[in-house]
């Protein structure tokens, strides 16, 4: 019997999917909030504050369970999409949606505290060389808060390999299609005799964050010597 | 330049109020420290918004509150070089220096990169990156970037503070090179009575929140000379020395100064403490201080228990100070002839 099953390396490649999809997809929308509650002065920030916040404190099984309300065939949005032929649960959408939801937090916090980080004064001085204000937060403040936005998206990236709670609700544990090595472990350790499988599917876990770790360390490194 | 201002800023506390019209090419802002003098920089590059009033410069209203005028700075086309340089830490040198160049219109843009690059000696440090640069370098190309964008108007924000005294007077004459070769308007500020002295022409006394007085810069220096324990600093412009044996003659005006120190450059400025002047009724016979020159006494003012006289020596002026004992015993008046006695050593070359 060999060390994994066929349908293991699935998971392992979905994880990727939808890990890769939701910080490519969320760091733009983490870019702008973040720059919102930074350089803004909009009523309402403590709101937006703690919306974006409240998926860090909340169990996932809620923000799941929020999701499947809000994407459910009767829900708000997804009555809506159904319309257009769109179906967000049971699918690696929703997969990616729900780990969106869960690391978008961890990638605006970090984002928000390299903007904070980036003295004013570099703005102020770009502005008066003739930068308006979009010019000026594109070629000064975020490249220099690209390390921060980079920290975030590796958090977010490990965060979503991991995300359990909120997939299992809106996605559910489809093997091939939305089972991930978090959801795919579930199974084994349920059913009878698959200890092994799960602990071989653990360790690929264990491998696979610590390969993150390493290249996020290796890569900011990297940017600080330039 | 024609810079009219009439602002009110409140900040916290301190509460910011202008009112003035200038018209020159070089003008300083001197005051002590918290006086506000950054404060009026940033509100006239646009860079804090005034509570009420208006700012015009050339003709060109750059804020105007009942108006609903506000410019904004890049927009306004006043260049503004800051104490700490700014330098993008993340760009190389040259995309530093290009950074305003490249946002200024084509139509704008009059002055050729490479001029400046000369004329601030950068080329040797273009494609390095900025965070290994010496504090002298790093404001050179501060200087330069903002000379690019052709502004109409260049605030310099204590641009030579936290640089030590050699390298100030290494990076003066850049300025003035600049300054004179590009025909930029300049608005200097500083605490520093010396440096406005080397950069500037007229004055604004900046204290409190307001702007007290406008008067030439010369002036100043010598109404600093009312406090106590302030000397008043001569500060000769000086040209190229001949070799006199060991030392150096300077030309000055008609006159001659022998100096310890040399020089090769066709301009140089020295100063000279007022209090290292001394005042003798007749050529003295023998003296080991190498400067006799003889002068006619101008204006006499008497402080406490120190005379200042002015000394006309042809065209030029020179500022001595003595105590009243010598004034009666030397019987100085307006118009009578006297020798003034300066060693060689007691010049300091600055530029």
């Amino acid at each position: 019997m060999s060390f994994l099953q066929p349908s293991d390396l699935d998971a392992i490649l979905l994880s990727f999917q939808v890990a890769c999809t939701a910080t490519l997809l969320a760091t733009p929308l983490g870019v702008g909030v973040a720059y919102l509650l930074v350089h803004t002065r909009i009523p309402g920030k403590a709101v937006i504050e703690g919306l974006v916040n409240l998926p860090l404190v909340l169990p996932p099984v809620v923000i799941g369970y929020l999701l499947l309300v809000l994407f459910g065939r009767r829900g708000w949005i997804g009555a809506w999409l159904i319309r257009l032929d769109i179906q967000i649960i049971f699918t690696l959408t929703g997969a990616i949606i729900a780990s969106a939801v869960v690391g978008f937090p961890l990638l605006v916090r970090s984002i928000r505290l390299g903007m904070e980080s980036v003295d004013s004064s570099y703005r102020q001085a770009a502005r008066t060389l003739g930068a308006g204000g979009w010019d000026a937060f594109f070629t000064i403040t975020l490249p220099l808060s690209g390390r921060a936005v980079f920290a975030g998206m590796t958090l977010m990236f490990a965060r979503s390999l991991g995300e359990f709670g909120a997939t299992i609700i809106l996605a559910g544990n489809i093997p091939g299609v939305t089972q991930t090595i978090p959801l795919a472990i579930y199974e084994y350790t349920s059913s009878p005799g698959g200890d092994r499988m799960a602990l071989s599917l653990c360790l690929v876990s264990i491998l696979l964050s610590f390969v993150v770790l390493l290249a996020s360390g290796a890569a900011s490194k990297s940017l600080e010597r330039k | 330049m024609q810079l009219d201002v009439s602002v009110r800023k409140q900040q916290g506390t301190f509460e910011f109020n202008a009112e003035f019209s200038l018209t020159g090419r070089r003008i300083g802002l001197f005051g002590p420290s918290g006086s506000g003098k950054s404060t009026l920089m940033h509100l006239i590059a646009g860079l804090l918004k005034p509570d009420s009033g208006c700012i015009r410069l050339d003709g060109t209203v750059l804020f105007d509150a009942a108006a609903g005028v506000n410019l904004p700075p890049e927009k306004r086309r006043v260049g503004v070089v800051f104490q700490h340089a700014h330098l993008f830490p993340h760009l190389s040198v040259r995309r530093n220096l290009l950074y305003g160049w490249r946002r200024t219109p084509e139509a704008d843009r009059h002055i050729d990169p490479e001029a400046i690059i000369e004329v601030l000696n950068l080329a040797h440090l273009l494609d390095r990156g900025v965070n290994l640069l010496s504090g002298g370098e790093r404001q050179r190309i501060a200087l330069a970037r903002t000379v690019l964008t052709c502004p109409r108007l260049i605030l310099m924000d204590e641009p030579l503070t936290g640089l030590d005294e050699e390298l100030k007077f290494q990076i003066i004459p850049y300025l003035n090179k600049v300054f004179a070769r590009f025909d930029i308007p300049l608005l200097f500020i500083s605490h520093s009575l010396l440096e406005m002295r080397l950069m500037t022409e007229q004055v604004l006394v900046v204290g409190e929140g307001r702007v007290e007085r406008e008067m030439a810069t010369e002036e100043l220096a010598q109404s600093a000379w009312v406090a106590p324990r302030q000397g008043y600093v001569n500060l000769l412009r000086l040209g190229r020395p001949q070799p006199h044996g060991d030392l150096w003659a300077y030309p000055w005006g008609d006159a001659r100064l022998v100096l310890t120190d040399e020089s090769d450059s066709d301009e140089n400025v020295v100063e000279l403490d007022s209090r290292e002047i001394l005042l003798f009724k007749r050529h003295p016979e023998a003296t080991s201080a190498r400067n006799m020159l003889p002068c006619t006494v101008g204006k006499i003012f008497t402080v406490g228990n120190r005379v200042r006289v002015e000394l006309h020596c042809g065209a030029q002026q020179l500022i001595v100070q003595i105590v009243p004992e010598s004034l009666r015993e030397l019987e100085l008046a307006e118009g009578k002839e006297v020798v003034a006695v300066i060693k060689a050593s007691a010049f300091r070359r600055l530029l």
